[in-house]
């Protein structure tokens, strides 16, 4: 199935249509959830496939733990629940019995960053980047609309060992067509720019579009990359874009402490040291209110990429 | 069980404590004590009830066994070797550096561990999740857990009781390895997470004692255990922390500290009395 150019869909709808598609095809493939099915979409999952559909209750730790054992005895599990509570509650669970044995378990995580919107700072996870990935042979994704969910979801279905997938709860415009190629671990560049490249991911990719535009309205010009895999970071990309542009600026739904700014920033500063000017939340809490506010109050909307676009040129001087 | 097949298990018993006081003394560190109290029951697991072939460890259909005490891997490792997944003089590499034998069991570097545990509350929700798979593919492959009376003391074993009584998983024990004593002291000091009896039925479990160094009751409860139907059952083994070294039992101190060279004289001689 393919999703229209402009269409607004949240990237947790595409996960738990695209949990339905493979589950079609595949049995091994099983669902858990932690009393959030409605929410994080999984519940499309077990109404087509309620034998393979487990609810954990609200233990969260017991489910990452349950995920495990279903992995090492050839099930596929995903296991579902808001990234505050899968990266962050379970953190010690992912680390010690997904990361360590290197089990076959994947994490679709559902409502990251700020656009959880109206529930406000205890929902809003704004730090499950930077925690996922320094879990060893960990993978991270955040994509960007819903084709990139659902294509993304089928790769980390066929790659063998733990994936972290984090998911919106906010509609966001398809960005992308049928024909648009996801890889794990590969950057897609959208826009070729010279002056500035802008590395993105999840929901500021389409923030990153628009800023490029009004950047080339002022005769800036902009790359944009979609890096939807946080790690491995396409570290090939990010240093060749350094190289042609001279500067970058990171754009992500996330605390600019660790996340995709800080995978950039460790990229470069040990290959091609060249400005890197992060946008994502400050060393803060988020807030209640609705998630287009929100974006705009923390720094997040294509009006501050635009502004750190040109605060990374200036930087090159 | 036949007498002659009692004499045998605690002769492979002996040596198996002989194997943790051996690898824990080569460390200079490591947890004799709940080894020593766990030892009777994993020889039993392994020479007795678990469907495992040690030249196939890594067999589908086999019986699925998790440590979720994993501190007390010198129990795990001796009982492995002793029953043909490695040599018994490997036990000696214990927690060096260039052994496969780590502090805490590592599955992908040991044949024959089923998961890596070490910390508490971990390996029993993997262990539903085993029983939950075996379910799924009407196997009759059964998964056992050992998990320490202090280990309770984790949320997410309760958690976990939840979860198995809510999918039936009449094909998961959990044994508890009930020796009285954790790192700071008595359970009943430190924080009381007994009685285990009332709050796993409470939970919807089928409850059995047995006496953990007494191969016959150990027996009569593994097989109430599988007569059990519907529910999962729990096994409260009363043990003595430390059994069979004389200056260990029942001392906490003796969880997580290995003998001396003088110490170390006396356990074996201790053992091989």
């Amino acid at each position: 199935m393919a999703y229209k150019i402009g269409e607004k869909i949240a990237t947790r709808d595409a996960y738990g249509a695209a949990l339905v598609e493979i589950g079609n095809e595949n049995e091994n493939l099983v669902v858990l959830d932690a009393d959030l099915a409605a929410a994080t979409k999984t519940g499309m999952f077990k109404k087509a496939h309620a034998d393979r559909f487990f609810d954990c209750g609200i233990a969260e730790n017991n489910m990452i733990g349950a995920a495990v054992g279903l992995a090492l005895s050839g099930k596929v599990p995903f296991a579902s629940t808001f990234a505050m509570f899968a990266a962050g509650r379970s953190y010690e669970q992912v680390r010690n019995s997904i990361g360590y044995p290197h089990a076959n378990v994947k994490i679709g995580a559902t409502h990251g960053g700020i656009t959880v919107g109206e529930d406000g700072a205890t929902h809003q996870c704004l730090e499950d980047f930077a925690l996922m990935r320094t879990v060893p042979g960990m993978t991270v994704i955040c994509p960007a609309d819903a084709q990139e969910a659902r294509l993304a979801v089928k790769a980390a279905y066929e790659t063998p060992g733990p994936v972290y997938l984090r998911f919106g709860r906010m509609a966001v415009p398809v960005l992308f067509d049928e024909d648009y190629k996801f890889e794990i671990g590969k950057g897609v560049k959208l826009v070729d720019g010279t002056d500035v490249s802008i590395i993105a991911n999840g929901v500021e990719v389409e923030q990153a579009l628009l800023a490029a535009e009004a950047l080339k309205a002022e005769g800036i010009s902009a790359s944009v990359i979609n890096m939807a895999t946080i790690k491995p970071l396409d570290t090939e990309l990010v240093i060749a874009e350094a190289k042609k542009c001279g500067c970058i600026v990171t754009v992500e739904e996330h605390s600019v402490i660790g996340g995709l700014g800080g995978a950039v920033a460790e990229a470069l500063c040990e290959t091609y040291p060249v400005p890197v000017v992060k946008v994502g939340t400050e060393d803060c809490f988020g807030r209640s209110g609705p998630a287009k506010e929100l974006l705009s109050k923390f720094g997040l909307d294509s009006a501050a990429i635009v502004a750190k676009a040109k605060a990374a040129i200036a930087l090159k001087k | 069980m036949e007498q002659k097949r009692v004499a045998e298990l605690k002769e492979i018993a002996r040596n198996v404590r002989i194997g943790i006081i051996d690898a824990v003394h080569s460390a200079a560190s490591g947890h004799p004590g709940g080894s020593l109290s766990s030892a009777d029951l994993m020889t039993y697991l392994y020479f007795e009830e678990l469907n495992v072939d040690p030249a196939d460890p890594e067999m589908a259909d086999r019986d699925r066994f998790v440590l979720s005490k994993g501190h007390c891997s010198p129990a795990l490792y001796s009982v492995l070797a002793h029953r043909g997944y490695f040599e018994v003089e490997h036990l000696k590499t214990f927690r060096k550096t260039t052994s496969n034998l780590q502090g805490h069991p590592d599955k992908n570097k040991v044949p024959g561990v089923d998961m890596s545990t070490g910390s508490l509350g971990q390996g029993v929700s993997v262990a539903c999740g085993m029983a939950l798979a075996a379910k799924l593919d009407n196997s009759s492959r059964r998964v056992w857990a050992l998990v320490g009376d202090g280990e309770a003391e984790e949320g997410q074993v309760w958690e976990s009781a939840m979860f198995a009584a809510h999918y039936n998983l009449d094909n998961l024990c959990y044994i508890i390895d009930w020796n009285g004593l954790q790192i700071d002291g008595a359970i009943d000091d430190v924080i009381g997470p007994a009685p285990f009896d009332t709050k796993f039925a409470a939970f919807g479990w089928n409850v059995v004692f047995c006496d953990a160094h007494d191969f016959n009751s150990i027996e009569d409860a593994f097989s109430a255990a599988k007569a059990c139907k519907g529910k999962p059952t729990v096994i409260i083994a009363k043990s003595t922390k430390g059994k069979g070294v004389s200056f260990m039992e029942n001392q906490a101190s003796w969880h997580g500290s290995a003998p001396n060279a003088e110490q170390y004289a006396v356990a074996i001689n201790d053992l091989k009395a």
